[in-house]
Parts: C-alpha cells; structure tokens; sequence
C-alpha cells in the first residue's frame, strides 16, 4: 500500500486527570481495514486513549480525525454515528434479556408498535453469519458463556453500524480455544472492511493477530511500528522500558524456615474457567517473595484464597507446616497473617468510622482491646494514638473519619494496623497504589522492617519496579499459573517483560501447566 | 468530598472524646449544629407545608402552631401525655436505628410489637395462679422475646436465602395481625365483648391494681416523694425507655458486638476482611431490633391497658421510622425524635377539637411529609457541601 | 343446585376482588421491572379511592371520578419519583411516607368538604360505575353469571393483563424498561434514559393504582371510608412478587388473594376456618417464595437502587 489511508488518527493528544497527565501528546494513525493493537503496562494511558477516541473523554488538546476528516466527539453517541463501535472488558449486557433483546436494545426496528422481532432477529442471524459470530439469537444472555457474550458485544456494535471496532483487552476473560475463535472472528472482519483497534499486554496475541502496534508507557507513545518488523523482545523492553530503579536500600536477606508453604492451589471461576493453576511456592521467614504480573492474572484471588477471604477448588496452604485451610480470616490473624488489600476502599477501611475504630479492625475481640462485655475504650485510644504516631498518619487525630485522610495517610493506617500485631507473615497487595511518594517510601522501609525483624511478606504488585526493588525473589504469574522464577538482582527487562506477557524468552507462548 | 478543613480544626481537640464511630456524639457545639440543622430544616419546612394545608382547609395556621404547642408543652398534663405517646416511639425508632447500622431496614415492627404485646398478655392470661411478680417479669420476657423472633424469621431469611428484608417484614406485619387476630378472637375475649381485645390481666379492686402490671410515674415518683397525678398514663416503660436509649448506645458504641454489627452496615465487604460474620450480624440485629419493637407491648399491656387491644397501636412501628430517620439513626436524636412525633399525637386532638375544619389527621399528615422531607435530605446535604 | 350457585357466586365475588389487586399489581410491576422499588400502592389506591369518590359526589358523574382517580394517582406518583428517581431518596422510606400521607389526606380534605372526616357522603346508584352485562355472554348459563354484569374496571383489569403483557414483551418501551431494572448502566451506554423509562413505570403505576381505588369507592363501593383498601396495597404487592413480576403470574395470584378474600367474606361462619387464616393466605405464600421453597421469586436486579450516571 503506497497510499495508505487511515481509518483513525490521533494527533497530540492530551488529557490531564488533576495532577496526573494520562496521555501526553499521543500521536497515532491506523491504516483503513487493520488489525491495529495498543499495549501498554497497566497504567500505561491505553484504556484513556480509546476512552477518548469514543467520545466518554474529551481531550484536553489535540485532534482526532476519522476517515481522514478531523472530527468532535463530544459523547458516545457522536462516536457512534461516525462508525465507532466499543467492546468494553467489563461487558454492558442485560443477562435475562436475549441475544436479540440485548443487541437491538436502544435502535429496536418496530412495525407498528411492536419491536419487529423477526425483522431484528433476522438481521441478527444476517450479521451472525456475514461475519462469523455464532449465536443463537433467542438465547437468554446470562446463560451464555463469557465467549459468546462477547460476541454479543461485537455483534451489537455491528448492529449499529460500526466500521472501527475498539476492544479492551478482548481476551483477559476467554479460554485459550476461544481465543483462537475471536482470532478468526476478528481476522474475518478486518476481511470484510473492518478496522479492528485492540488494548492488550498480551505480547504473544499481539504478534500473532496485528498489523501494527503502538506501544505506550506513562501517557506517551514510545513506538508505532509495523508487526513484522517486531520481536517480542523488542515489545517487552519498550513497554517496560526504565532502568529499574533501586531506589529501596536493603540488606542481603537471611531466610529462616519456612513460614508460607502453598501446594498446588487451583481455582475454578464459575464459568469453569482456571483462574488459578496448580501455584506453588514457599515463603521463608525473613524474606520477601514478590510476585509479578500483569493484574487480572489471578494475584487478586491468590491473596484473597491466602487471606481465608475466598476457598480453593484444590490445593493446599500451609502456615509453619501445619494446614490453615479450613480457617475464617480471624482466626489466621490471630496465626499471624496480615494483610494490607489491594483495594483499601473497599476490603480494608470502615471510610464513616474514626481512625480509632479503623484500628482495631480484625484485633477487635482481642484482648485487651475487648474487655467481656465493652470494648476498652483507654486502651484503644492509646493504642491508635501510638500507631498513628509511629507510622506517621496525618493529620494525626485519631477521631477523624478514615475518609478525611489522603490515600496515602489512609494506607499507613492499615500498615500500621496490620503490622502492630507482629505478623509472622504479611500479605501485601498493591500496597502503593494511589500513594503519593513520600508515603511510598515509608510503606517500603516499614516493609523492609518486617522483613528484617523475621517476618515473610509475600507481595503483589502491578508496578514492576516495586516488586523487583522489594523482593529477594520473584515469582512471575501469568494466567494462573507460574511462569517461573527470577533473580529481581539479574533479571533483565526483557527477561521478565516476556514472561510477563506470555512469551518465553527466545520466543513461543509460554506453556501452560 | 474531603473534610480536611474539619481535618485541621479538629486536631486541637480534647483526646478523651472518641468514639470509635462516624461522629456518635458530635463533640464541639458547631459539629452539633450541623448533625441538627438538616433535620431542624426538614422539620420546620414541614411545618410550614403543614401550616399552608391547614390555610388551604380554612382555618389559621397560627393557631394550629399554638394548639400544638400549649397542648403538648404546655401544661404538666400535656407533658406527661407527649412523654407517654413517645414511649413505643422511642422503643420503635431504636428498633428501625439497630436495623438500620447494620444496613437493614426494618419495616416490620408494627407486626413486631403486635405479637409482642399479645404474648404479654397471654402470659398473664395462662398463668393467673403464679405469683403476680414473676408472671411479670415472664411477660416482659415475653415481649422482648416473641418481639425478636419475629424480626429474626425475616433476618434469617435474609441471611440464608436473600430475601429482601422489605419485603418479609410487610408479610410478618398482616401475619402478625392475622394470627394474633385469630386468637384474640376466637380464644382469649369475654363472650360477648363487642371489642377485639382479651380479657384483662390485672384489675382494680377498690381502687388497687391487682395482677401483673408495671407502676405509673405518680407510684414511681411518689416513691422518691413527688407528686404527679395519677391520672397521666405515664408508667415505668418510659423509664425502660430511656435506659433503652442509654443501653443501645453502649451496645452499638461501647462493645465488641456493636462494633461488628456496625461493620457489616458501613461496608459488609470490610467487615468480611476483618473476620466478622455478615450473616450472623444481620440475624443478630433484626433480633435485636424486634426485641426493642416488641418493649411496646410492656408499655401498653403492663403499663396502660393490662390487656391485649386490637387496634392499640397508632402505627408505632411505621412512625418508628420516621423517628429513626429523623433521629438520625442515635439514641439521642430518636429520644428527641420521639418526643417531637409523640407531642404531634398528643396535640391532635386539641387540634381536632379546637379548629373548625381541622382533624387530628392534620398530624399523620405532617409525620408523612417530615419523613419525605428527611429522605430527601441528602441530596440537599450533598449541594449544601459543593456550594 | 345450591352448592354450584354458591360456586358461582363465589367465583364472581373472586372476580370482583381480583380487579383492585390485579389493576395495582400491574402498576407496581411497571414500576419495579424498572427498578423502583413501589411499596406506595397501598396510599396510591386511597388517594384514588378518595378522589374519586369525592369528585363523584360534587360532579354527580361516576367517569369524571374515575378520570380524576387516574389523575390522584398520577400526582402521587409524581411525588415518588420526584423523591426516589430525581433526588435518590430511598425508595422504601418514600414510599412508606406516602402510605402515611394519605392516611392522613382523606379525611382531611373529607372534613373539610363534607363536614365528616370519617367517610365521604353515600352515593346515590346511579352515580356509581354501572354494570355492564356483555351482549353474547350474558345469556350463556354459567359464563354469563361469572363474567358480565361487571363494572367497566373490572374488564378493564382483564384487558390490562395481556396489554401489560404485550407492553412489557413486545414493544420498545417494555424492552427499554426491562434493561433499565436490569442493568442500568448497559442500557444507558446503549443511549436509552434511565431517568426517562423509570419515571414512566412509576406514573404508570400511580395511574393503574388510583383507578384500583376508584373500584373501591365508585364501583364496589358507593363511599369512601377511612383506610378502605385495608392492606390491599400490599397484597398486590404480594401478587406481584408471588406472579414473579409476570403479567400473568401476577394476575394468576390476584385471582388467587381474590378468592381467599371472595372466601372469608362470603363464607364466613359456613366453613370451620377461621377468617384470619385465609386472610394471611396471601402473605404466607409470598414468604414460602421469597425463602425459595417453591421455585424462585427473583427480583430485577436494579431494584431500589437509585441510578448515578457516572461523572466524567
């Protein structure tokens, strides 16, 4: 193609979210009838992007031009007309409704006053067939598997007439057969004259389906290359990029016994797909296991299973040898489990209560926080006022509700909850997320800390760079299972990008099992 | 929505004051103006809409506002009646307010309170031979228990199935009034008694209660050396009442299982984090909050009536929410609450008789519109912060 | 012969209180297959039931009380959806307050208008909903006791039962209004106005609801009195979650209530069951369903949960 034309392009783009500039000065053109991919590390602007491209955003600065015209796209609506369609990765289905139900919903064909179902449902069928997304047309949505709901979604983009198909991360909810189906669903539509834009960090997937990529980190696009001319290498070191910066100082762990021991631990998501596969691994006194990944790649469940707040399908959990399978999340507390959640919000903080009455969540009925009867209203006081103090939460009042405090003062508190009861091992996840740095840094030391005093801290991480500065060894999860092992001293960035993303080094999708 | 203007003024206060809670007991007077000002708001718009209804109907607003003051506040007699029409509601507001902490809204305690008040009296009607005192205290044991019963079947229910509280209230209600119907009737009425109520548990001869019955204020006070007259039907339940208040308090602020019981209606996903049993809580708190409904029947039967009367109650249990609402959801506001709704009935009929057009249903009326009032409070609330 | 006239009647008495509740369930089921929660049937009805017996008797015409009964209901609707949709109050507790209200609005208004807060004045026969005998079934033996001789509102619940059916199944309005109870947030990104459809299933549940108390005060009976639907309200309710939220469920459950209404009024004294237990008929079967021992009254799944359009 000498002349190419392009269906999208983005030209210095810009959108600013308060502080934090989420695209700065994107700058991409996808070519008329592509399969055009956009990967990126969580966080890295795709999903803003694409928001902004259909219209839920608008761009602080910059233009937007469709079919070669520049264009506004105010809302979804104006997206829509002009032939965008979006697939989000949560999907937006009315579950008792059917599949026709579902997909005429808000532009129903009607004779009279009745929905024409035949019309509707033979133009359904019409699409189903044209573009190869079977579907039984009068299935009720909520019986259908999570494969099949997504081709609802694509086929109601298609009802509406879209010509550019937007879909996040499209394959983060299928088995791995009907991956390979959406591969032939999407290479069928790109025949057909559809221009196809996909979020993924799927490295392998990238390779094997786009024509062209565009690599994002931080906001900015770091490299818009054809795929023939990428490697997955190349990709990984692009999309995680930076040095890593050690900027955690720590002494040479000295690992005792082992605290954590995990067997074999499978998780079955209700629709029968492996969420978690046969993950072991052990954890030692006095040292910290990160664990890496892409998020969605099962940690979540893993830390929850840990956490007694979720059961396996099988497997076992081990704490000091001994079984802790059968224990509710108290009594694990009171083995010597901590665990700082991945989303404080929601799991870790009672946001209408004081700090005082946040700082005894979980150590409630302990005594002497819990007399028989009354709560110790002196000893809590005390005790809170301490923790705020020595983990440095401010502003330090402890009769305030824990939703006047920054993120950041919000997540020391449950550190310093967590921690004061002298853990012999602390899950940790997502421990900085929505940090400021400052508090960040305090988080790491006291981190390092534990670790140093005995204690096994098993961690989670969407940020790399936290998880390999942290931990003395890492393991990589990638689809619920482990991928392997690596030095976070040695390991280069293209090494664990790779494993990360689903390809071993030197190439080939990483096995399963 | 951060407060960290609060966040700046409040460091420099005393240390003492925690509470372990969303602000139980605002501490500095403008805190208390605030957790007021909402519903003085609600409260006083109603009374003007009130008062348009009553210019509308033909009769002067002012005098309506008059009536109801002097009738409810103004005399001795007008006090000790507002007091005794506050004593359900204060039980039926911490009733709704217990449900309500642990996120549950109790629609059921008129039917809470029915059976309750019947198994008062139907203590007393079974064992007439057993000494007066310990059937007493059976039937007020009765109360609380057939009370929370009947909030636990629809908490369980809950609990294990997911159904919507709501809903099996409003069923517990007319089955309550059914079944307790049923027996009145067909059981436990003197022959021939046109009214549906049973036979009496304790009776005056010459002119002292015999039987099991709790003791009006005029016995109560007269024991510690004041006079109050014997006329007022205010008895020992206001007492219970208000150590009622005190206790919920405590329970909800001051213990372990208060606690958790408010865990699991802020945010039942945290509680879950920090070891707290959802389903536990939610069974624990409608038991408690059924127990509370069903302290009415110690105020009517024992304390008032000494039977079981039909149609004894003024929809407590649904004025109970308005109280709670209007209260806030503390002991505190729902005494105060109460207080308001229980001037409110005692005024209607003052109101009833001394205007030309006006009924006592003018009050009904004004409960519902303080209550629409209140519900929609928040949203005001919410501009109120922006602006 | 005796036992089949009792039969008989009896069914046409099943039939007559069937229509309140079946009109006043459907109106909920618009209402909550939308996503709002309706438990303000109970004081919909009354403010019907009042107005239209209060027009009645100052216009001497029975269709223009109807009319303004339709209208009561609309109003007070109005007001639930103002509170619950507009400004997020809870559902429950505005629908609770509207019970309340219009305890205390009837003989308010009637003390004021006619001198008596108990009950409005009687009206005269002819100034009732007449009966209508329908010219085919009327002669027909057993089909004509049972199904003519009724008043208009009675046909007109009948009719609302496959109306309501082809509605909610078959036209853009009942699909939009279903996605809206479902999953709001699918049905907006789909360009439909949360806002829009629930407003319409709440007025249309004041609409159906004030014309079921109409039945009450203009066409069963010739007055109102104080708090005349008794709770009927609430076993509509009760129809509504015991029929599964279906039109027809819900109708097939209204026949039922009617009959154990039809049963402990007529049959009082004749059969050995004390009246209480067939009144709680009603209540006790919806607690067996909502505990799930016979099948499953699933709720739609947005109910009483105010919509929040995402700030962007």
């Amino acid at each position: 193609m000498s002349d190419p034309k392009y269906a999208v392009e983005m030209r210095g783009v810009s959108k600013r979210f308060g502080e934090v500039l989420a695209n700065d000065n994107i700058s991409l053109a996808i070519p008329d009838q592509s399969i055009h991919a956009i990967i990126g590390e969580n966080g890295a602007g795709k999903s803003t992007c694409m928001n902004i491209l259909y219209g839920f955003y608008t761009a602080d600065e910059g233009d937007i031009l469709i079919d070669s015209r520049p264009r506004k796209i105010a809302s979804p609506g104006d997206a829509i007309r002009l032939g965008l369609g979006m697939v989000h990765q949560h999907f937006m289905l009315v579950e008792p409704l059917t599949v026709t139900e579902n997909i005429i919903l808000g532009g129903e064909p009607t004779s009279g006053l009745s929905i024409d179902y035949a019309q509707a449902r033979s133009r359904v069928r019409e699409l189903s067939q044209q573009y190869g997304l079977r579907i039984d047309p009068d299935a009720v949505v909520g019986s259908l598997s999570v494969g099949q709901q997504q081709r609802v979604e694509i086929l109601k983009t298609l009802y509406r007439g879209a010509r550019i198909l937007i879909l996040d991360e499209p394959t983060a909810v299928l088995t791995p057969q009907e991956v390979g189906e959406m591969f032939a669903i999407l290479r069928g539509l790109r025949e057909q004259g559809k221009t196809i834009i996909i979020i993924t960090h799927k490295l392998a997937e990238v390779l094997a389906l786009s024509d062209n990529i565009t690599v994002m980190r931080d906001g900015k696009v770091v490299g818009n290359l054809p795929t023939k001319d990428a490697t997955a290498e190349g990709l990984a070191k692009l999309m995680v990029g930076r040095e890593v910066l050690l900027r955690v100082k720590k002494d040479e762990a000295s690992p005792g016994e082992a605290v954590l021991d995990v067997r074999g631990l499978t998780l079955r998501g209700l629709e029968g797909n492996t969420v978690l596969s046969d993950v072991s691994f052990e954890v030692r006194g006095g040292e910290t296991l990160g664990i890496a990944g892409v998020e969605g790649n099962g940690q979540t469940e893993l830390i929850e299973i840990l956490a007694g707040l979720r059961d396996a399908t099988s497997g076992e959990v081990l704490l000091e040898g001994a079984s802790i399978n059968n224990l509710n999340p108290r009594d694990r507390k009171r083995r010597g489990i901590a665990h700082i959640p991945e989303d404080r919000q929601h799991r870790g903080l009672l946001m209408s209560f004081d700090l005082a009455g946040n700082s005894i969540l979980g150590v409630h009925r302990e005594p002497p926080i819990s007399g028989r009867l009354l709560l110790n209203n002196e000893v809590i006081v005390k005790r809170a006022e301490q923790l705020v103090k020595q983990y440095d939460v401010r502003p330090p009042n402890i009769a305030l509700p824990a939703r006047a405090l920054s993120g950041g003062n919000q997540q020391k508190l449950i550190v310093a909850r967590e921690f004061d009861i002298k853990p012999k091992l602390v899950l940790v996840a997502q421990p900085t997320r929505g940090v400021d740095i400052g508090a960040t840094e305090f988080i790491h030391s006291k981190l390092i800390e534990l670790r140093d005093a005995g204690a096994a801290v098993l961690l989670v991480s969407a940020e790399l760079d936290e998880v390999l500065s942290l931990s003395d060894r890492v393991i990589v999860l990638y689809e619920g299972h482990v991928v392997g092992e690596v030095d976070p001293k040695s390991v280069s960035e293209e090494e664990i990008g790779c494993m990360m993303t689903g390809v071993r080094p030197g190439g080939g999708e990483a096995e399963t099992g | 929505m951060r407060r960290s203007g609060d966040a700046e003024k409040g460091r420099h206060r005393p240390k003492a004051e925690v509470f372990l809670s969303p602000s139980p007991r605002p501490t500095t007077m403008k805190s208390v103006l605030k957790e007021l000002m909402f519903p003085l708001i609600a409260v006083v718009a109603a009374f003007l809409v009130g008062g348009i209804i009553v210019w509308i109907v033909g009769d002067s607003p002012l005098l309506v506002y008059e009536l109801f003051f002097t009738s409810a506040f103004g005399t001795l007699d007008g006090i000790g009646y507002t007091l005794f029409y506050a004593t359900p509601l204060i039980f039926t507001g911490l009733a709704v307010a217990v449900a309500f902490k642990c996120g549950l809204l109790n629609i059921g305690a008129e039917g809470q309170l029915i059976v309750a008040a019947f198994a008062t009296a139907w203590v007393g009607l079974v064992l007439p031979t057993w000494p007066t005192m310990i059937v007493l205290v059976l039937a007020m044991l009765a109360a609380v228990l057939m009370g929370g019963v009947w909030a636990g079947i629809p908490g369980v229910l809950k609990a294990k199935f997911g159904a919507h509280e709501v809903i099996t209230t409003i069923m517990m209600n007319f089955i309550a009034v059914g079944l307790v119907s049923y027996l009145t009737q067909y059981h436990y009425r003197k022959v021939g008694d046109p009214i549906l109520e049973t036979f009496p548990i304790a009776e005056r001869i010459d002119g002292v209660l015999v039987g099991p019955h709790i003791p009006r204020m005029s016995v109560l006070l007269g024991w510690v050396g004041i006079s109050f007259p014997d006329r007022l039907p205010l008895n020992l339940a206001f007492i219970f009442a208000l150590i009622a208040c005190v206790v919920v308090y405590v329970f909800l602020w001051k213990t372990k299982w208060g606690y958790e019981l408010r865990a699991v209606g802020e945010n039942p996903s945290a509680a879950e984090y920090g070891g707290i049993s959802i389903s536990r809580n939610v069974v624990m708190a409608m038991f408690i909050s059924g127990m509370l409904a069903g302290m009415v029947g110690i105020n009517d039967v024992l304390g008032y009536r000494y039977r079981y009367y039909h149609d004894f109650s003024a929809s407590y249990g649904f004025t109970g929410i308005a109280v709670a609402l209007l209260g806030r959801n503390h002991p505190a506001g729902v005494l105060l609450a109460a207080i308001l709704f229980g001037a409110l009935i005692r005024s209607g009929l003052f109101i009833d008789i001394f205007t030309d057009h006006v009924s006592k249903d003018w009050v009904v009326i004004l409960q519902a519109i303080i209550i629409l009032f209140v519900a929609c409070e928040a949203v005001f609330r919410r501009r109120w912060k922006k602006a | 012969m005796l036992r089949n006239i009792i039969t008989l009647s009896l069914l046409a008495s099943m039939i007559r209180y069937a229509t309140p509740l079946t009109l006043a369930a459907l109106g909920g089921m618009f209402s909550e297959r939308g996503g709002v929660i309706n438990i303000a049937l109970e004081g919909i009805m009354l403010a019907g039931a009042f107005t239209a017996s209060a027009v009645t008797v100052k216009s001497g015409n029975p269709w223009v009380g109807l009319l303004s009964a339709a209208a009561a209901g609309l109003l007070v609707a109005l007001i639930h959806a103002i509170a619950s949709i507009q400004f997020k109050a809870n559902q429950v507790v505005v629908g609770m307050a509207i019970n309340i209200l219009f305890l205390g609005v009837p003989p308010l208004v009637s003390g004021a208008l006619f001198e008596s807060t108990g009950s409005t004045p009687q009206l005269p026969r002819d100034q009732t909903l007449p009966e209508w005998h329908v010219p085919l079934i009327d002669h027909v033996p057993v089909l004509g006791q049972l199904l003519s001789g009724h008043t208009p509102i009675s046909y007109l619940a009948f009719a609302m039962v496959p109306i309501s059916y082809y509605v909610l199944f078959r036209t853009r309005f009942g699909l939009r209004l279903r996605a809206v109870g479902e999953n709001p947030e699918a049905a907006d990104t789909a360009g439909v106005s949360v806002y829009r459809m629930r407003y319409a299933g709440v007025l249309l549940s004041g609409l159906l609801a004030g014309i079921a108390g109409a039945y009450l005060s203009i066409a069963q009976n010739s007055l109102f009195t104080r708090n005349m639907t008794g709770g009927r309200g609430f076993i509509a309710l009760a129809a509504l979650i015991f029929g599964k939220w279906h039109p027809v469920g819900a109708f097939l459950a209204c026949l039922l209530f009617g009959m154990a209404e039809a049963i402990s009024d007529q049959m009082q004294g004749v059969v050995p069951i004390p009246v209480q237990f067939i009144q709680i008929i009603p209540y006790v079967l919806t607690m067996v369903v909502l505990a799930g021992f016979i099948g499953r009254a699933t709720p739609p799944r947005a109910i009483g949960i105010a919509y929040v359009k995402e700030n962007r």
